[in-house]
């Protein structure tokens, strides 16, 4: 075992940890059913499997965050007890969560010391911390003013933070939880540099993704979970993206979709100079101007929180308008409720499909008639639900859609995540509308939900639907659209053709880099 | 009669009851910042004042002991303190109906107990008037009056302001304690106690409300009577919105509302043709329209009122 300083806090080496035989029982699932797994001072494994697979649940474990029901955890071939994060951190085990765990008004430095032994009482001295920051910062090329409030940075940057006070404190297992969610493809590199370098000076990685061409990229190992169990652990040579995938799903899986030529139509909607207000006050939104052609689909990539958000709210009466003025089928719908939207046949599926989507304690059926409830044939004279047509409309849908669930009346929250988007999409599809505008309609879905969607929309994109498509994920617009929008603080950067869109030139518009600047 | 209110506001009799009357706000409130900050919004306070307004007055009633009397009264107010953190804290329970709880609690209990074991008021005496030796003869502009001459309680609840202060922005303590009222989740994975800091916090700030309650039993008023805070811990609670989270901005708040209700006492005497309703009125008015415009600022605890859960 050796002994090395970084940051003025010295630290335990993890030669290897091991999990052996972890259960863990949440009421109703079985999230993690005797899984193996280990890692090594000085590789990246990954972890790999789809939203419930156990992948989280696995490595709270590890954090101590959840107590496992049965197995145990040994550390350089000693047991250990992870009772709680303080217990991890002590033996050296740190964690870069999905949610960033920073709290926003207090400064770099500040988070850092939070929770700080030997600083815990008493008056802050922050001295030490600044010092071992900025050392940090300059053995690892990772820019961070250490008096800066977490509020004032990019979520690129509150990254390198995490990862900074991970270091700081001793990590010397780091756990990664979808590290890459948030980043540009030029940060994901430099994430990458980063963690190589940390694998070079010994430390051992866990990265959590699904995101195979990664954990293709970075990874030595990797492990794959499926429904709470193991199914193997591969070394990342003898890994390909089809194997990976279909170890994920249990089954073949398409990486590709057949898509046909389909003649752009007439103009659907057009956004015209569109300024709107974020939720924070400022202008989320600025000048946007958009058309959007029947039978295509637009891809609007960028990282999250760039107005993605405020663009899909104010085409669908959700947001109200700065200024700016917006047409469907040549109409002027500028300042239109999300009633009158919905009548002229503007579809929506919302980013936040729990909140926004559904009432989830609402039913299967309720659920699908929450726009036309009032309309015939499922309301009689607009004033009496007519539950035998709503149940009928119902069964096809869920026929139709592949919905899987017990019945028409099961509350939509007892579905899963796939489940649910499939009934958002029939309700939205089933109106036949002109536009559509999908927000993340695939994310937290699972690989065959998601495979379905996709091609549903691109069933839509023949009918003849304009499809303007939202996602934080590039591969999912590559795959899709026919052209691609990227939005940078509230601004479309520039739009390319989907065909010439290199991962590169998109990577730098989303970091703000206009077209002809790069 | 305009002429006799502006006089009035520049009196030095004003300016000193400002100051006086500005104690029990201050303690309350600087006790309900410190719970805010961490995330329990705890609207007991005029409860926990009740009750620590009676223990300090019955203590010093039957021992004449004015140690004690602040002793029990810090005594019942960090107990209800803590039972306000068992019930928010533990069972999670909604807060503002908790806190309602609290308040009723202490409303009938503080009743209950002063008719069954005093039954008519009278008066104790309480702590007496200490005069700064030196600055409390300071004729200019009444200063010596208006700063230098009030009981020990006075001194004590403006000396906290700083040391509130000091203790949020400066110390290991306040960074938690700011840290688990922004992001629970975020302190929780560094290895900080979210309900260790909220149960002290919350005690703490019930110890404070019932110091506030004494000093109007014990040094202010020197009796108990039914309902005696007659709200002042509502307002105590409005004022940390008012002040912004902040022990200085507290403060401000107090004095501001203390300053009016003292204008109207004095008005109330200088000129009695204002119906006396309008008088007692206008420094809650003025409390509300402050409001409006304290706007939300980033000190707000964004999990304030949110029990937190780990997972």
């Amino acid at each position: 075992m050796t002994q090395s300083s970084v940051g003025g806090m010295t630290h335990q080496r993890i030669d290897r940890l091991v999990m052996r035989g972890i259960v863990k029982q949440f009421p109703g699932v079985l999230a993690a059913d005797h899984i193996d797994f280990d890692v090594q001072s000085g590789e990246v494994h990954a972890l790999l499997g789809e939203n419930g697979a156990g992948k989280s649940t696995l490595m709270k474990m590890l954090y101590g965050l959840y107590q496992p029901d049965e197995g145990t955890i040994e550390v350089n071939d000693s047991p250990v007890k992870i009772g709680s994060p303080q217990d991890a951190i002590r033996l050296g085990i740190g964690m870069i969560h999905q949610h960033f765990m920073l709290v926003p008004s207090l400064t770099v430095a500040e988070n850092v010391a939070l929770g700080m032994r030997g600083i815990r009482d008493g008056v802050l001295r922050l001295d030490d911390v600044v010092r071992g920051l900025l050392e940090l910062s300059e053995q690892y090329n990772l820019k961070i003013n250490p008096h800066t409030p977490i509020w004032q940075l990019a979520v690129g940057e509150q990254q390198r933070v995490e990862i900074l006070r991970a270091l700081y404190k001793g990590a010397a297992l780091l756990i990664l939880d979808e590290p890459t969610a948030v980043l540009t493809p030029q940060e994901v590199d430099d994430l990458f540099r980063i963690l190589r370098q940390m694998t070079d000076d010994g430390h051992a990685l866990i990265f959590i993704s699904h995101k195979l061409h990664e954990v293709l990229a970075i990874s030595h190992r990797v492990t794959v979970l499926r429904d709470g169990k193991k199914i193997d652990t591969i070394p990342t040579s003898e890994a390909t993206k089809r194997k990976l995938a279909e170890m994920m799903v249990g089954r073949p899986v398409v990486l590709e979709y057949d898509k046909h030529p389909v003649k752009r139509g007439e103009v659907r909607l057009r956004l015209e100079r569109v300024s709107a207000l974020s939720n924070r006050g400022d202008l989320g939104l600025k000048h946007v101007s958009l058309e959007l052609h029947s039978g295509e689909i637009v891809g609007v990539a960028g990282v999250s929180g760039n107005g993605q958000h405020e663009l899909a709210q104010v085409i669908v009466g959700l947001r109200p308008l700065e200024s700016g003025a917006i047409y469907v089928d040549g109409n002027d719908v500028t300042g239109k409720s999300p009633a009158v939207m919905n009548r002229l046949g503007v579809s929506y599926i919302p980013e936040e499909r729990m909140i926004d989507g559904v009432v989830k304690e609402f039913t299967v059926a309720e659920n699908l008639v929450l726009q036309d409830h009032a309309r015939e044939p499922f309301a009689r004279g607009g004033l009496f639900m007519n539950f035998k047509a709503i149940t009928e409309a119902c069964q096809r849908a869920i026929r139709d859609y592949e919905i899987k669930t017990p019945n028409t009346e099961t509350p939509v929250k007892n579905l899963s995540g796939g489940n649910i988007q499939k009934l958002i999409l029939a309700r939205e599809l089933s109106r036949n509308p002109h536009v559509l505008i999908a927000a993340q309609p695939t994310r937290g879905v699972d690989i065959g939900a998601m495979e379905y969607i996709h091609q549903r929309l691109l069933d839509e994109r023949e009918k003849g639907t304009a499809i303007l498509l939202i996602s934080e994920d590039l591969d999912e617009i590559r795959l899709l659209a026919d052209r691609i929008a990227v939005l940078f603080e509230g601004e479309i950067v520039g739009i390319v053709d989907s065909a010439d869109a290199d991962v590169e030139t998109l990577g730098l518009m989303m970091a703000g880099v206009r077209e002809h600047e790069s | 009669m305009i002429d006799d209110i502006i006089g009035t506001v520049f009196k030095a009799s004003v300016a000193a009851s400002t100051i006086r009357l500005a104690t029990p706000y201050i303690f309350a409130s600087l006790g309900e910042t410190l719970g805010q900050r961490s995330g329990v919004l705890n609207l007991g306070v005029d409860g926990i004042m009740l009750m620590g307004a009676f223990f300090g007055y019955y203590a010093v009633l039957t021992t004449e002991s004015l140690i004690l009397g602040v002793l029990a009264a810090l005594f019942i107010g960090g107990l209800m303190g803590l039972a306000m953190a068992f019930i928010s804290v533990t069972l999670k329970a909604e807060q503002g109906i908790s806190g309602i709880g609290v308040y009723l609690f202490g409303l009938g209990m503080s009743e209950l107990l002063f008719q069954e074991f005093v039954g008519t008021p009278q008066s104790v005496d309480g702590f007496p008037r200490i005069s700064i030796p030196g600055l409390s003869d300071l004729q200019f502009l009444g200063l010596g009056d208006i700063f230098f001459n009030h009981n020990l309680l006075v001194y004590v609840a403006f000396a906290l302001v700083p040391m509130t202060a000091f203790v949020l922005n400066r110390t290991n303590f306040g960074l938690m304690i700011r840290a688990v009222g922004q992001n629970p989740e975020a302190a929780d994975a560094m290895g900080v106690s979210v309900t260790r800091v909220r149960y002290l916090t919350v005690t703490l700030g019930g110890m404070l409300a019932g110091l506030a309650g004494a000093s109007l039993s014990i040094a202010l008023l020197n009796v108990f009577q039914q309902n005696l805070t007659a709200g002042q811990g509502f307002i105590a609670v409005a004022l940390v919105y008012f002040g912004g989270w902040r022990p200085y901005g507290v403060l401000l708040g107090a004095m501001l509302f203390s300053f009016v209700n003292a204008l109207q006492l004095q008005i109330g005497i200088s000129a009695p043709e204002i119906p006396s309703e309008f008088a007692v009125m206008a420094p809650y008015v003025v409390t509300i329209i402050a409001l409006m415009f304290a706007s939300k600022r980033r000190e707000r605890p964004d999990a304030l009122t949110v029990p937190f859960e780990r997972g």
